[in-house]
This record gives C-alpha cells, structure tokens and sequence, in this order.
C-alpha cells in the first residue's frame, strides 16, 4: 500500500504536522550549533584508524607471500589477516567515511581535505555519480513510486504497486547477484539502466558518465588484481584471491546494511500525489515513515556508517553521523507523542523482512499477502489501477530540497546543468 | 626538496597503490608535512615582538614555493573548535630562493578570535594549513628611484619585508640608492613592531628616513595639514611611488587625498584582495534573503564584496576560495566561479561567495 498523503495516513492535522516540523527543526539547530572539536577528532581518528587498516592489510599480505618463502607457515594466516584488515577498511571508508562525508556532513569544518566537493571514495561508483543519484534522487524522493530509484534499484520489484513481469521470477537470484557484486551495481546505478533501455537517456550524457565509471572502475581493478598481486611476484594469484575477498565483504556487507533502510515491513511507499506542494514539515513525515532502522552496538553503527539511524540520517542527511545515535532518543520521542510509526529492530529481523519482501515479490501480489502493517481506515491508492510510475528524468523531478543539507557537486557534474 | 619532477612522477606512480587517494593522504600520518594536497606549515617558534605582537616562523610542507615577492601575504588556516579559521597576513621575512621557513608577523586584535589565537595560543609544533604567497603590494625590482611608505600598526609587515629585500640586496646603500621615506604610526613607542630594528636600519641607511607618529600623544596623521601632514613629513610625496598599509579608515583617507590630487596612480594599497581570473559573470542584482537587501553589481565584483557593500553580515575566511568558511546557500539564480569559469545554478546549491559572482540576478540565503 502506497501512501499518497502523509498527513491524512497519520491522522495528524495540520498544525501537529508543523509543530512536528519546528521541533525537527529545533533538532536540527542544537546539533548545528554544539558542533565541535569533538566531532571534527571524531572523523580524523576514523580516517586515521582506516588508512592506518588498509596500509596494514596491503603490508600484511605482501609480507605474509614474501615472507612464505622462507617461513611457509606464515603466508596464510597473513593473508588471512591481511584481507580481514583491507575488507574492514574498505568498509568504513565506505560506509562511515565515503557516504557520510559525501553527504556535507563534514562540510562545517571547512577542511578541503574532508569535504563533499572533492571527496572520492574506494569503490568503482565515481563520487559525482554517486551525489546525484543518491543525495538528491535518493534523499529527496525518499520511496516515491516512479521517483526514487532505490526502490528494487531497477533490478528488483520491492513495492506491491510495482507491476508483476515473469522476469521478476529470477528475484532471488538477480538478488544474489547483486549482493555479491554490489559495487559493480551502484557503480551503474546513476546510469538508469531503465531508461538507457527506452531511448530516453541523453547520449552525450550517458557517454560522459560511462567514461568516468569506465576510468574510476579500471583504476579500482588495477590497484586491486594487478599492481598489488604484481608486487607479491610468483605469489600474485593469492594476494589477488585476497583481495577479491575484501571486496567481497565490502559488498556482502553494504548491499546487508542498505537492504535494511527502505525495506523491511514498516517502511512505506508513497505515490507522485505525496510530493505536491509538500511542505518542509510532510517532507520530515515522509522520511519518518519511508525508512527503517535496527539496533545495535556502537560498533556495529560505526561498521554500517551509521545507517542504523536511518531515520535520523533521512531527516538529517548533512549533520554529523556520530550524533546519529544522541538524536534518535528525541525522534524516538517526538514519534512516540504524536503516534507515527518508528520502524526498528535487529538486524537479522530488518534483513529477514527484506529478503522476504524479496521473494515473495517475485510471485504476482495475488499469490501472497501483504507484509505492510495494517492500513488506517480511509481508501487508498494502492487498489486503484496502477498509474505513470514509469522513471523521470531530472527535468521531471522537482528541483533539489533545502531540506537535503549542504553538499557540493562535483565541478564536472555542474557544468553539465 | 618538494616540487622538482621526479618527485612528482614518484608520487603519480604511488596514485596507483593508493587510488582514489594520493600517497600524501597516508605519508601525511608519518610526518604531517608529507603532503601537498593541501599546504601545510608547521610553526618552529613564536617571537613575542610587543606585548599584543609575535611573529610566527613557519616551517612549510611540501608544495610550497619559496618565491613570494618582498610585500606578498600568505593565508593561514587553523582549526578552532573543529573548524578551520583563515586569515591572510603579509609575510615579514625577505624571500630566499633556498629558503626553510617564512615568518609572518600577527597583532592579537580586540575582537580577532583567530589573530588572538596565533599571538597567544599557539605552541611550536603546531601544525596550520597555508595558502600560496598573493597580493600586488609588491616591491618592484629594480625598485624605483623614490619612494614613501605609510603604514600604521601591524601594516608595517609586507613593507619590512621590502625593507629587508632592498637592505640584504644592498640596494639601500650607495649612490643608486633609492630615496625612502617612511612614516609610521602607532599608539605608543612600545606598541611599535619591528621598531629597533627599523631605527637600526635607519641608522645604517642614509637614504631611508623614518618618521616615528605616536598616535596616543601626538593624534592621528592628518594629511592634509601643512606641517604635521604629507607636505610637512615629505614634501616631495606627490614626485614619489607611495606603498600604504593600515587599517581600513586610514586607507580610505590616503586612497581619498591622492585621488584628489590625481595621483592614484602612483598609490599602492593593501586590501588582502584577491585579484581573480578575467572569468567574470554577467551581474545582476543579488538578493539576501534573510537580511531582505539587495544590491545590483557588475560580473567582477564577488557575490562576498556584493554583500559586504550592502552592509550584510557575510562570513569569509581565506578570502581566495580555499577554505568554505564563506560558503553560502544560493537559493535561486545562477552564479559563476572567478576562477574556472565553472557555474552553479542549481536551487539550494552552496557556493562560496569569495570566488563567485552573479550571472544574472540571484538570491542567497542569509
């Protein structure tokens, strides 16, 4: 069931909704204005702790085959330690770095070193590419039916209003694959696969971000199956093999953690209606329930960037990922008083709902029941025939929110307005 | 040394271990200095000079080039709270091809936070950011057969680094010599920077005259009056190249009086003012929001100056678009960087205003 007004979906009227605004707003301010030294060692310490991981896993291996030749007992274990180490730096720098300095959450330090406009993280994904299609496409559109092409990333059908097609029957294998390759996949995504397939990309401008993937992705390969494995000699094959697993950690464990912001049973979908003249205070309402958290230790929210605040991160895309966690406890309340839907859970339950989102998706919607949680009394779009959901172009879409936060474009993205 | 090219192949061959970062962004953590990808500095001592006064020899990293012109100013970044605070200050050390270090000299304003900061708080071993050598207030070479300086206060640091040029080159002796004149002012004898070494090298310079003005007994420099003014202290100003440097009143006067006298040509200021790339917009009237002003300006005046002008409260740093302090959100409109020629035109799109001016008109959210 999609929703196609957030204010008729949570009983609230229309004052409450302002009032929920001014006190997201209010928020918002107590974190802008506490931000300090504090947080800015908070981040340094993080890249220090990552760069210091990958430098060690990179040395580990190397010593670890060299080393092999004249302690052979030793090569295993170190390349078993030193892919552990490189895959753990890959994914802070993805998750807790990469997605959140990309975000402006960094921005406030005024530090060029750490800052949305230049930053480029260690996966095959371009950063500008990255910038538009999740910052904006993603953050803005959070769920909308047709807008937000996060919703089954054009691969897999994960909203009920999307239209059965036996090609969703391979679901759980086109799911498998993605996971495994997950990297490969984002760095894809902005293309819009969808709509190179109906004509309706500008060529010249698929061409220009097919290069840049062309070039990010190449350098990405070299570093990790040629130049790497080459230094190691004879032993190249299993610095490479080392490596490949890394990665595929990285990817394992990103597609997990993504797979839990939007897709779990409490997360809804909106339809286009939702977006009409939708005030500052509906857009908070729509990430409230667009999105899903779980719980867990410090360690895993450092490990999964934050993400487990998904809410508080869709709310908030540019504040600072480590006041994630102080934040939730006010959202956690202010939904509490006004009775919105806060979905959360562990992690294992949020990724279960999700790969079972998954599965019984790839079967038309009459063959199983929804997993939504109960629909208020009122009519709803959902059993109204399916309507224009095919995907927009930026000259379709709204222009960019304030409510998104402060990122800079890339310089190349912006001479291509 | 940094910046020869085998050293730059070096790390172009590192770029495919470290891909998509530079090796600077690991050898930085080995010793903060190993890196170019932003200019670094370590401070080796802080000279006290007066009691509100100290120069800061600085230690640059790699990337640096030694060849300010004597008169140039440098930027310098450090982070308090978190964020990173730019201000530009003239550099007092006389350029050297071979040099280590580059001091600049600091007064602690009332209100400076940052200036404050850099006089007091600041330990050796600190490590700040920098900004390569800028500016136009620069002494020529050969320098011209006559000239006069005026400075107050803390202005007199990019003309002691000229002072320090011409004396090391030898150029102030002799029968080639330039005629200098220099006439400084300051409250008190003890709030004067550089003042023994100024008389010293007064002493040792038959052509170099120094009128000492102590503002709190004798008030301040009155140009226009006939003995305490420029026709008293240097009658022949109006024959001589003139450098001035002080705080924005005084400037404004003497920018004023020479105008007067049709001699603007022969006047030097220092305004910290970046001179940027012939990139420049179309103009148009920019809006503040917030603040409900506006003010219509050219394509070459930044979207900062714009504001400054309307009386609008505008946050800067660098001033040269380095370090964001100045970034604002552009609501509406289109704006182009000075610099690159790059536009930003898309709704909510932060820009920095230091470097950017309007194509078209444009409305931004402060």
């Amino acid at each position: 069931m999609a929703i196609a007004d957030v204010k008729e979906y949570t009983h609230l009227s229309e004052e409450e909704v302002e009032q929920i605004g001014r006190e997201l707003d209010a928020i918002r301010q107590e974190i802008e204005e506490s931000r300090g030294a504090a947080d800015a060692a908070y981040i340094n310490r993080l890249i220090k702790i990552q760069r210091g991981l990958a430098t060690a896993g990179r040395v580990t291996m190397l010593a670890g085959t060299w080393g092999g030749r004249f302690a052979p007992k030793v090569e295993k274990p170190a390349l078993v330690a030193g892919a552990t180490f490189l895959g753990l730096a890959k994914i802070l720098e993805n998750m807790e770095i990469g997605h959140n300095v990309m975000h402006g959450q960094w921005d406030w330090m005024n530090d060029p070193e750490i800052h949305s406009s230049n930053w480029e993280w260690d996966t095959a994904q371009p950063a500008e590419q990255w910038k538009h299609s999740h910052n904006y496409i993603h953050h803005q559109f959070t769920n909308v039916l047709g807008h937000d092409n996060d919703i089954g990333y054009g691969i897999l059908r994960m909203a009920r209003e999307q239209k059965w097609h036996p090609y969703y029957l391979g679901q759980p294998v086109y799911n498998a694959m993605l996971a495994t390759l997950f990297q490969w996949g984002v760095a894809l995504h902005d293309l819009d696969l969808e709509r190179i397939r109906k004509g309706e990309k500008d060529p010249k401008e698929m061409k220009r971000q097919l290069k840049q993937i062309f070039r990010k992705g190449r350098n990405q390969v070299l570093k990790d199956y040629v130049v790497y494995p080459a230094l190691s000699g004879p032993r190249w094959k299993q610095v490479a093999v080392a490596n490949a697993t890394a990665n595929l950690s990285r990817n394992l464990w990103s597609y997990v953690i993504i797979f839990c912001g939007h897709f779990p049973d409490g997360a809804m979908h909106f339809t286009e209606e939702e977006l009409e003249d939708e005030t500052r205070s509906e857009w908070y309402l729509r990430q409230i329930l667009g999105a899903a958290n779980f719980k867990g230790g410090p360690l895993l929210h450092i490990m999964s960037g934050n993400l487990g605040f998904q809410i508080e991160h869709h709310l908030f895309p540019d504040l600072p990922s480590n006041r994630y966690a102080e934040i939730s406890v006010k959202v956690r309340a202010l939904c509490d008083k006004y009775d919105i839907p806060y979905t959360t859970g562990p992690l294992h339950q949020q990724y279960g709902q999700a790969l079972r989102t998954i599965i019984k998706l790839s079967v038309p919607n009459s063959w199983t029941s929804s997993n939504d949680p109960a629909p208020p009394e009122r009519s709803d779009t959902a059993n109204e025939p399916s309507r224009d959901r095919r995907r927009k172009s930026d000259a379709e879409r709204q222009p960019r929110r304030a409510e998104l936060g402060a990122w800079t474009r890339s310089p190349r993205e912006r001479s291509h307005d | 040394m940094a910046g020869t090219i085998p050293w730059e192949r070096v790390r172009k061959a590192g770029h495919t271990l470290t891909t998509p970062l530079d090796p600077d962004d690991y050898l930085r953590f080995l010793n903060p200095l190993w890196t170019a990808r932003e200019l670094r500095g370590r401070v080796e001592k802080v000279i006290p000079e007066t009691e509100d006064a100290a120069t800061l020899v600085i230690r640059p990293g790699w990337g640096w080039r030694y060849r300010h012109r004597p008169g140039q100013y440098v930027g310098i970044g450090i982070q308090v709270d978190g964020k990173f605070q730019w201000r530009s200050y003239s550099v007092s050390s006389e350029p050297r091809r071979r040099g280590r270090t580059i001091a600049i000299t600091v007064r602690a304003m009332p209100e400076g936070k940052l200036s404050s900061h850099l006089v007091n708080g600041l330990e050796p071993g600190t490590i700040l950011r920098l900004a390569l050598p800028e500016g136009d207030f620069t002494l020529p070479d050969p320098p011209p057969p006559r000239m006069l300086f005026l400075v107050a206060g803390s202005g007199v640091t990019p003309v002691m680094s000229m002072l320090r040029t011409l004396d090391r080159r030898g150029s102030l002796s002799g029968d080639e010599a330039p005629d200098v004149v220099m006439h400084y002012s300051s409250p008190t004898p003890d709030r004067m920077i550089f003042r023994e070494e100024l008389e010293a090298l007064a002493e040792k310079h038959d052509r170099l005259t120094l009128h000492q003005l102590h503002t709190d007994t004798d008030g301040m420099l009155e140009l226009e009056h006939p003995e305490k003014g420029l026709d008293g202290i240097c009658p022949d100003w109006r024959e001589r190249e003139t450098w001035a440097c002080g705080p924005g009143p005084m400037l404004d006067a003497i920018s004023e009086h020479f105008e007067k006298e049709g001699l603007e040509d022969q006047l030097h200021l220092e305004r910290f003012q970046l001179k940027l790339g012939d990139q420049g917009g179309e103009g148009g009237t920019i809006t503040f929001r917030n603040s409900g002003k506006s003010i219509e300006v050219d394509g070459a005046t930044t979207v900062l100056e714009a504001g400054e002008e309307a009386g609008v409260g505008m946050p800067y740093g660098c001033r040269m678009g380095i370090c964001h302090t100045c970034t604002l959100t552009l609501v509406e409109g289109t704006v182009r960087d000075l610099r690159s020629g790059d536009e930003f035109g898309q709704p909510n799109e932060p820009v920095q205003t230091c470097v950017t001016a309007a194509v078209g008109d444009c409305t931004l959210d402060i």
